[in-house]
């Protein structure tokens, strides 16, 4: 591949915008997963009274267990969301940028 | 307090291999079993089911492309069952169940932090490797810089991962099957070997591929329909499981909170992050994101590979949830049928005891089967990896200056896979009685500490330079492997010394941030010629790994 394409494309303000919301996008739900877990991981670690306390009055089922496996859960649905805007809004945004750059 | 903790990450550790078995193994308890017929039936029916696909596979693999990345021809969601296979191990099924069976909640949280790596990989690495790539890792770490020096390192890098891993695997193997097929241990390891050889030689990455993709389904599906089953039980009430859950624990209603893993959470959780990265570094992992045609295919891969972890992971925890009343009031299950004595085959059979008191005698052979086919498909992509970095890296790229012809090629990986194949299987018996669970630790620490530095920077930072990765590189290397002898897992029970002088099982969490300190510090201070050209090189590449203009394409089948 030439360098003047890899020049043409660095050049198009549109390649600055790509990366842009690209790495926004990324690096913000990398942090926020980070997050999400490292507030579980605190929650166990100094007030795991509140992960202890049961659902339901009477009921043995505790907070604890819904919460885990809505982490896992929610982490998931944003690798979808990412996934989804990156094979849509930026799939269209970088073809665009590489047709410009082979014209 | 610190024998629980490093108790806990011995467990932890395992999860990630198949090791879990070793265990008990290590301490005497494995003791072979009577020939289990379900077992060896559903077992012959896999591995000729697979043998059927290496000859299909086999007709196919012509070009290195072939066989190193199935030509990219993978489609998403074939490679993230892949991915998902690489992943759940026969570990995951047999430890994380145990886990939650004998510490309750505390086992969930661990299982949460297994997980949480994968968002992050998709995030991070996902579309990059896979624009960068073609075969192997090296080929990212050593685009813009020293094709020579960093593919080398980065090839032997590999290369001790996968030898570590392979031994690993191979002890494991070895273990497991003896309990659940009451095989003799080197005809178990011999039959592995074989087998492995037989689908990476003939088959490639194709037939590698679809092994893994087999056994991930029917472990998706055995442990979907082991809890099923088990939930029937309680009318698939939760709340009902865990009102007799907590009557029947030892521990009562306290296994329903965090337990005494606050014994040390920082350790817990970075050991977490620490396992993840050694999984970002690990060469049959990523080898994964080169066979599927674009960056598109490999976000996808991950977006399925992780809903499928995630899925599973709940699966089991909630079979060794429902465990604890289904095993725990049986003593049938006990040895000398003693209620919350010994386990029988060792405290990580939980899962297959479940499989055996909702199924009956079949659904333990079938589940069984899985087991064994888990290990031969992960054994099988871990001696493509090494192959691959043997004759792509070393003899392609580095001794014949990129000038190798395909069939030559072709020709050096099969036997480096020969090799490989060999080197498993012998040393796989000479370690049969050692304990190895610190060749774990030296496996991700190694994987964390020395690929992920050096794959993580050379993608995301302009300013390193050849002098900086290799540095980085040894230092990770030399500290990981040196935390390793000095933990208590060589330095007391190898070695047998009094006490350990680094206390903690997992090297990564020091080894890895000094290994990026120290490509960073020396790039930085790197004022070479060749510096300043490696970083100009970066912007070109930095185009590529957001545009993927001029990555490897798919070749036609």
């Amino acid at each position: 591949m030439s360098k003047d394409l890899y020049q043409r494309m660095r050049d198009n303000p549109r390649f600055n915008e790509l990366v842009t919301k690209r790495s926004r996008l990324a690096w913000g739900l990398a942090i926020l997963t980070l997050v999400i877990y490292y507030t579980y991981m605190m929650l166990v670690a100094f007030n795991p009274k509140v992960l202890h306390a049961t659902l339901s009055e009477g009921g043995m089922l505790t907070v604890g267990v819904p919460v885990g496996a809505f982490i896992i859960f929610i982490t998931w649905a944003m690798t979808g969301y990412y996934v989804w805007r990156a094979n849509t809004e930026f799939d269209s945004l970088n073809e665009e940028i590489v047709k410009e750059a082979k014209k | 307090m610190k024998k629980f903790v490093s108790g806990l990450t011995g467990v932890a550790l395992s999860l990630a291999t198949t090791l879990a078995i070793a265990g008990p193994a290590a301490s005497g308890v494995v003791e072979k079993q009577p020939l289990n017929i379900h077992a060896i039936v559903m077992f012959f029916i896999f591995v000729l089911g697979t043998l059927a696909i290496t000859w299909w596979a086999a007709s196919k693999t012509q070009s290195t492309s072939d066989f190193y990345t199935a030509g990219g021809g993978i489609t998403g969601f074939q490679n993230g069952l892949a991915i998902a296979g690489d992943y759940m191990s026969a570990a995951t099924l047999l430890g994380l169940s145990s886990l939650v069976f004998s510490k309750g909640y505390d086992g969930f949280i661990y299982t949460v932090g297994f997980f949480v790596g994968w968002p992050i990989i998709t995030f991070l690495m996902a579309e990059r490797l896979r624009n960068l790539g073609r075969f192997t890792f090296a080929d990212i770490a050593s685009y813009r810089l020293d094709q020579t020096k960093i593919r080398t390192f980065a090839a032997f890098g590999s290369l001790t991962v996968v030898c570590f891993y392979l031994i690993v695997q191979m002890v494991g193997a070895g273990q497991l099957i003896q309990l659940l097929f009451g095989l003799d241990y080197p005809i178990a390891v011999v039959v592995v070997g074989v087998l492995m050889l037989v689908y990476v030689i003939f088959g490639g990455m194709i037939a590698t591929t679809w092994v893994q993709i087999i056994k991930a389904v029917l472990l998706l599906v055995g442990g979907t329909t082991l809890a099923a089953l088990a939930m029937s039980e309680f009318g698939f009430s939760y709340e009902t499981l865990a009102q007799q859950a907590v009557e029947t624990h030892k521990d009562g209603f306290k296994m329903m909170g965090p337990g005494p893993m606050l014994a040390d959470p920082i350790n817990a959780a970075s050991m977490s992050l620490g396992l993840v990265f050694g999984i970002a570094g690990l060469p049959h992992i990523m080898m994964r994101f080169f066979t599927v045609p674009n960056a598109k295919e490999a976000r996808k891969s991950v977006f399925y590979a992780t809903g499928f972890i995630g899925f599973f992971f709940l699966v089991v925890c909630t079979i060794g949830f429902a465990a604890i009343v289904m095993i725990g009031k049986d003593p049938q299950y006990f040895v000398g049928g003693e209620l919350g004595g010994k386990l029988i085959g060792g405290g990580n059979m939980v899962a297959m005891h479940m499989a055996k008191a909702v199924g009956g005698n079949l659904f333990l052979g079938f589940l069984s089967a899985v087991a064994f086919a888990t290990i031969l498909a992960v054994v099988a992509g871990l001696a493509l990896a090494g192959a691959s970095a043997v004759s792509h890296d070393l003899y392609a790229t580095v001794i014949k200056k990129g000038k190798a012809n395909e069939k030559d090629e072709l020709k050096v990986s099969r036997i480096a896979t020969i090799v490989l194949g060999l080197i498993a299987v012998v040393l796989g018996i000479l370690f049969e009685k050692m304990n190895v669970a610190f060749l774990v630790g030296l496996t991700f620490g190694v994987a964390a500490s020395t690929n992920f530095p050096i794959l993580l920077l050379s993608m995301y930072w302009k300013p390193l330079t050849t002098r900086g990765a290799l540095a980085g590189g040894f230092v990770g290397l030399i500290s990981a492997v040196s935390f390793v002898v000095l933990s208590k897992s060589v330095w007391v029970t190898v070695l047998g010394n009094e006490a350990e002088i680094f206390p903690y099982e997992h090297p990564a969490l020091f080894s890895m941030p000094l290994a990026f300190l120290v490509t960073m510090v020396v790039s930085l201070l790197d004022n070479s010629h060749q510096a300043t050209e490696e970083r100009a090189r970066f912007d070109d590449q930095f185009v590529r790994a957001q545009t993927g203009v001029g990555a490897a394409a798919a070749s036609n089948h």
